[in-house]
């Protein structure tokens, strides 16, 4: 009898879980299918949930258009070279101060938490100004440089939650076996450390995707990536919502995937480590 | 034990990091307080010349910076009451056995991972267009006036639009710390005869006191500096209805090339952002296992 009343509270449990996903997913599933109708179809009245017409030609022409893969080859870059620069600053910070803790490593971890809280509007003139005077404005470099900064504090503080579980008595271990400091990091700890670094990798990979206050200010027609591509489309030129659909889906479709690959990794580096 | 020389190592180590931080924090920051101070428009180059608190006292006098103050502060807070009210309820739900679950998680925290500009484009136009959108047809298939939700409402449509993105990051964050709920005091408890309101208000609520602070005080930062959505959606009209400090302080200074009076509301912004922080790192700093 328990067993029947609990059965039939999952089944009304489960009905109002995906009701409620379908509901939260739903935006981004009316943009996927937008993007496969024509573009009369798009804003016909009633509009047609799966009946329509399937067409492909909206992905070619917001290609032809306005050149998609240029946008997603900056995008990549950026995203990438700022991940990869930002791993290569933080990942000998992040092991000193899990490693070999000094009395000042907590502020200096506080400390470059803090710097996250800095709104950019407070340095986007120097920045700016900086920019057009080295000629960095809307080049790849400058924004990779950015945000490799911005989200610094962000990839040693996840890498340093990871570094900390790895246990020093290993290390100890290794190094009582006549291992040196070079051999200790590249046998001992890399191995170890893999894992860490591929999701804190993932994370700022999304993080630097999305960002969308210095992709847009800094940037113009050359080095922009997808998020101001995007916001190309803000000013409508007659009928456009399949073909806003269309790069909005080849916009977020890499790294809604990269993303629910990461899911879990992301409480603790967006929280910094206080939620695991 | 760390010796002498590991010392060292590490010390070299970190210092990269350190120096670029600081340099990134503290070069752009000082030359933004110099600018505050100067009467300096892009337009008039070579015209610049001290005049003190002149910018503060035109920016912090301005009607436009009082509407702007206010609309932050209701974006935020509007933002963080549906995110956290509904991504509590939202972990609550996920944290029942369901048939499904990771296909409904991954539903579920799909929004967060679509770019600002995407998600305020969509539901621009797409759902809050008076014509066009989703909503404006379903209000005329039950015979009601489609409403103008940019036009009419525009900071609330704002909220709604950051809102979907955000509440996934809190659900995700509330759900894990759900899930560290211990079993036998919720089994305790049942036996106690506890009801379900009790045991929420009493054992779940408290214990998830410290992620819900996390997600409050993360989010605040980040939705004290929204920008993208406002800026292809309304661009902060109509008048300065949807204008955030952020979105002030960008149009002061890219668009009216006013670098002198930009450069003050910059360092407001900043105070105000601290004033938040300090209570995020008090919070995160008493957490912190180092």
């Amino acid at each position: 009898m328990a067993r029947a009343v609990s059965t039939r509270r999952q089944v009304a449990v489960s009905i109002l879980a995906w009701v409620v996903a379908l509901a939260i997913f739903f935006p981004i599933l009316w943009t996927v299918l937008t993007s496969f109708k024509t573009e009369a179809e798009a804003i016909a009245s009633p509009p047609s949930f799966l009946f329509f017409d399937w067409t492909l030609e909206n992905y070619g022409e917001v290609q032809e258009r306005s050149d998609y893969f240029r946008h997603f080859m900056n995008s990549v870059v950026i995203s990438l070279g700022s991940t990869l620069l930002g791993l290569l600053i933080a990942i000998p910070a992040a092991w000193s101060m899990a490693f070999v803790p000094a009395r000042r490593t907590k502020d200096v971890l506080m400390w470059m938490l803090s710097t996250k809280m800095l709104p950019p509007v407070g340095v986007l003139i120097p920045i700016y100004l900086m920019f057009r005077d080295l000629g960095l404005l809307d080049t790849r470099t400058g924004l990779v440089i950015v945000l490799t900064l911005i989200n610094l504090p962000i990839i040693v503080w996840m890498l340093y939650t990871y570094f900390k579980e790895i246990p020093g008595e290993i290390l100890e271990a290794a190094r009582m076996d006549g291992a040196t400091l070079w051999s200790e990091i590249v046998h001992v700890l890399t191995p170890m450390a893999v894992p860490g670094i591929a999701s804190t990798l993932l994370l700022n990979v999304i993080l630097a995707w999305n960002e969308a206050f210095w992709t847009l200010n800094l940037t113009a027609a050359k080095a922009a990536p997808l998020t101001a591509f995007i916001a190309s489309y803000s000013s409508p030129e007659g009928l456009f919502y399949a073909k806003l659909s269309a790069a909005s889906t080849m916009a977020i479709a890499p790294i809604l995937i990269i993303g629910w690959f990461s899911q879990k990794q992301l409480v603790r580096g967006l929280t910094f480590g206080a939620v695991k | 034990m760390a010796t002498a020389h590991s010392r060292t190592a590490a010390r070299f180590m970190l210092s990269p990091a350190v120096v670029l931080l600081l340099g990134w924090m503290i070069i752009p920051l000082s030359m933004t307080i110099y600018f505050s101070f100067l009467r300096y428009n892009l337009l008039m180059p070579g015209m610049e010349e001290f005049t003190g608190f002149t910018n503060y006292r035109f920016f912090l006098t301005d009607p436009a910076f009082f509407e702007a103050l206010v609309n932050t502060i209701v974006l935020v807070v509007g933002v963080l009451l549906i995110t956290v009210i509904g991504g509590t309820l939202l972990a609550l739900l996920l944290d029942q056995p369901v048939w499904g679950q990771g296909v409904v998680r991954i539903l579920v925290i799909a929004p967060f991972f679509v770019m600002p500009t995407v998600s305020a484009l969509v539901w621009k136009n797409m759902f809050m267009n008076p014509v066009n959108g989703l909503f404006a047809h379903m209000a005329k298939a039950v015979g009601l006036e489609p409403f103008d939700f940019l036009a009419q409402a525009p900071l609330f449509s704002i909220i709604i639009m950051v809102a979907w993105q955000w509440l996934p990051f809190a659900t995700l964050i509330l759900l894990t710390a759900l899930q560290s709920l211990d079993r036998e005091q919720i089994e305790a408890s049942e036996i106690d005869g506890a009801g379900p309101f009790s045991r929420f208000f009493y054992i779940v609520l408290p214990h998830m006191a410290r992620a819900i602070t996390v997600v409050i005080l993360i989010q605040t930062i980040f939705l004290l500096s929204v920008f993208a959505e406002i800026l292809v959606t309304t661009n902060g009209g109509p008048g300065y209805a949807s204008t955030n400090i952020t979105y002030l302080v960008y149009v002061q200074s890219l668009l009216q090339y006013d670098v002198g009076g930009g450069s003050a509301g910059g360092i407001v912004a900043v105070i105000l952002a601290n004033i938040v922080a300090i209570f995020l790192m008090r919070m995160i700093g008493k957490n912190l296992e180092v």
